[in-house]
């Protein structure tokens, strides 16, 4: 039996702009069962960030979020006030973030900051606290973990700083980690390594994570399901076999032929980069949001929403008005070239 | 660390040795200090006579260097004007400006560092423009026009304080206030900034993400990074406030050293101001190097490396 962590429907995000209403998530779906790992990818400026920071209510001011439903652990948590969601945050709900150099505190030593994560939900005595850390310390791979918790932030590498967030985020063991392009901001031999680390806890601890990346690569390797992100919308979801066998977007194939292959794609060819920018999201807008950059688009892709269609059976959708047999045609067509 | 301190202790040692300089050259600013001494109808003889029981015949040098040496074991000579030692009448002067410079520094930080946080939590607010208008008044207005203001309110029109004197607790109320409003608007300002781009920085977010009540995320996360040029500023402030002493002190008629300055400028009484220039730099290069250590005391980067 599926024990169901998230549950969300219709989300959106509004942030108000000079320019007008910027619509940065625009009714999205989706859910996380328990052990289970989602991962959300799109390209730069798609409306990722702000899909995680809605979910922790972490906002920016600016912005407004609505949604028909937002169940955590099968409670509605929408009209939760600041306290009901600060209660949530780090304990059954916790978060790490694009920017392991600034996003510790360069005032305290990292004891003092994993503690306090756990100080803060638990009933425990600062000791236990202490021990719990250099347990997880231990955990995400940090050598002398006790002798580290005297350190300060800026003591530590880009590397080490993310495990300590990694850690951090683990303190009061909650049911759901939103990982906001964790590695991003690391170096490329580093990247890999604390996404395995991820990947390892999750399973060991059983819990769910919510990845969000914009490398197809490290999708492939730890993804149960996949969201495909564009301007706002899922254009594309289902389980990540089936979308990597069968991506059915020609937003999803545009990008999927972007990953080097091993031994297929030629050392310095160019990668095939989907041309075209993506779409102010300022205003209304009609038709489907890809269509300036689609190959396939017609008359009818201008018209009204474009509604979801089942590519396989077994929730893997995408958001197109070509028929599934057409989009496998051209999904052909395109691994011939 | 150590290596921090001492590299911070020496420059304050050279910077207090010029200043020390800058200040024995102030007997010969105003021409031959010996003529100056022997006053309009002395004659060659009592000049030289004058110069050589002052030691004005000597090389500048030595004048120098002896003058140092004195002032190193606290002798700062002998007032020309009041038969007594200048070291008595500094250190009978001290305290006072000192209670009057600790008044005023306490007064402007528990009121701009409060300010200075609501204003940032809640910038274009009502709290946030009162702040502002406060820091305009305070730095468009000189402190003296201030200090009659306040002394004519509350001093004369509603008499709830003395006006003059320094021998009560509420003979330091106006002169403080009147002293630290002047460094309110700086403290103030950079307080509100300093706190506007700490909570709006990736810790602060991370602090939040763990489920920190805003207390917490205020106090401890925010204003411990915000605070460390706030700490600068103050030490800074706190020795122009002594300077300004001289103005306060003298309209509130309050027995401090810039009382004294006051009234050692009028009667020419050379080595009384060159002791106390010299005590109020030292004082001010020593409020520089604490400010420093404290600085280094509250930032981790500094402190560990
Ligand atoms: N504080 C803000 N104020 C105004 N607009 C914002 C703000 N934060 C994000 N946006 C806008 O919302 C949209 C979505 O941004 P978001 O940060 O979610 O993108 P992302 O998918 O996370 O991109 P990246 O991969 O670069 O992190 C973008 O168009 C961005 O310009
Ligand atoms: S709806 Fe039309 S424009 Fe949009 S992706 Fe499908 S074919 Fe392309
Ligand atoms: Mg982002």
């Amino acid at each position: 039996m599926v024990e169901r962590i998230l549950e969300v429907e219709r989300l959106s995000v509004d942030i108000q702009v000079p320019a007008g209403t910027l619509r940065a998530v625009q009714g999205i779906n989706f859910h996380v069962d328990r052990g289970e790992t989602l991962c959300i990818v799109g390209e730069s400026g798609c409306g990722k960030s702000i899909t995680a920071l809605s979910l922790m209510n972490l906002l920016p001011s600016s912005a407004t979020r609505t949604a028909d439903k937002l169940e955590l652990d099968g409670r509605e948590i929408q009209n939760f006030d600041e306290r009901q969601m600060a209660d949530l945050r780090g304990d059954r709900l916790a978060m790490i973030f694009q920017e392991p150099m600034t996003s510790l505190n360069p005032a305290y030593t990292i004891g003092n900051q994993l503690e306090e994560a756990m100080l803060r939900h638990r009933n425990v005595s600062r000791s236990e606290a202490r021990d719990r850390a250099v347990f997880l310390l231990e955990k995400v791979g940090i050598t002398g973990a006790r002798g580290r918790l005297k350190q300060y932030p800026h003591q530590l590498s880009g590397g080490l700083r993310q495990r300590v967030m990694i850690a951090m985020s683990l303190m009061c063991g909650p049911d759901l980690i939103i990982a906001d392009e964790p590695t991003t901001a690391l170096d490329v031999t580093i990247q890999a390594q604390i996404l395995h680390l991820l990947a390892d806890l999750q399973r060991e601890f059983n819990m769910s994570l919510i990845l969000i990346t914009h490398d197809l690569g490290i999708v492939a390797r730890v993804a149960d399901r996949v969201a495909v992100m564009y301007a706002g919308e899922f254009v594309e979801t289902g389980t990540a076999d089936q979308v990597f066998n069968r991506p059915s977007h020609p937003y999803t194939q545009g990008l999927l032929n972007c990953i080097p292959i091993p031994g297929k794609t030629k050392r310095g060819a160019h990668l095939g980069a989907i041309p075209g920018i993506v779409p102010s999201l300022i205003g209304e807008m009609h038709g489907c949001h890809f269509a300036s950059r689609c190959q396939f688009v017609q008359d009818d892709c201008l018209k009204g929403k474009i509604a979801f269609r089942e590519a396989t059976k077994g929730g893997h959708q995408y958001r197109c008005i070509l028929s599934s047999a057409e989009s496998a045609r051209n999904l052909k067509k395109a691994n011939a070239a | 660390m150590l290596q921090y301190m001492l590299k911070r202790l020496g420059v304050a040692v050279l910077v207090a040795l010029t200043v020390s300089l800058i200040t024995f050259s102030m007997i010969y600013l105003s021409g031959d200090p010996a003529i100056a001494l022997a006053g309009e109808s002395a004659t060659e003889e009592d000049i030289s006579n004058i110069r050589k029981f002052y030691g004005y015949d000597r090389p500048i040098i030595i004048q120098y260097l002896d003058w140092l040496w004195r002032a190193l074991q606290g002798d700062f000579g002998q007032s020309h004007y009041l038969k007594s030692s200048v070291a008595g009448v500094i250190f009978e002067r001290l305290p006072t400006t000192m209670l009057l410079g600790a008044c005023a520094i306490s007064f402007a930080l528990i009121l701009s560092i409060p300010l200075g946080v609501l204003a940032a939590i809640r910038p274009n607010s009502l709290i946030d423009r009162f702040a502002l208008t406060i820091a305009v008044i305070g730095q468009a207005m000189p402190s003296f026009w201030f200090a009659l203001t306040l002394m004519l309110w509350f001093g004369i029109t509603w008499r709830l304080l003395p006006i003059t004197g320094s021998s009560s607790w509420a003979n330091f109320v106006m002169p403080a206030i009147a002293l630290g409003y002047y460094v309110t608007p700086g403290v103030m300002r950079l307080t509100r900034a300093g706190m506007l781009e700490v909570l709006a920085s990736d810790y602060i977010r991370t602090a939040r993400a763990k489920g920190l009540r805003p207390m917490p995320v205020l106090f401890k996360h925010a204003l411990r990074n915000a605070i460390l040029p706030v700490v600068s500023l103050a030490a800074v402030q706190f020795g122009f406030m002594l300077g300004g002493s001289i103005v306060i002190e003298t309209i509130f008629a309050i027995n401090g050293l810039g009382f004294l300055a006051w009234e050692s400028i009028q009667r020419a009484d050379l080595p009384v101001m060159q002791a106390i220039v010299l005590v109020l730099s030292v004082f001010y290069i020593a409020l520089t190097f604490l400010s420093d250590m404290l600085n280094a005391f509250l930032d981790p980067r500094i402190r560990v490396r």
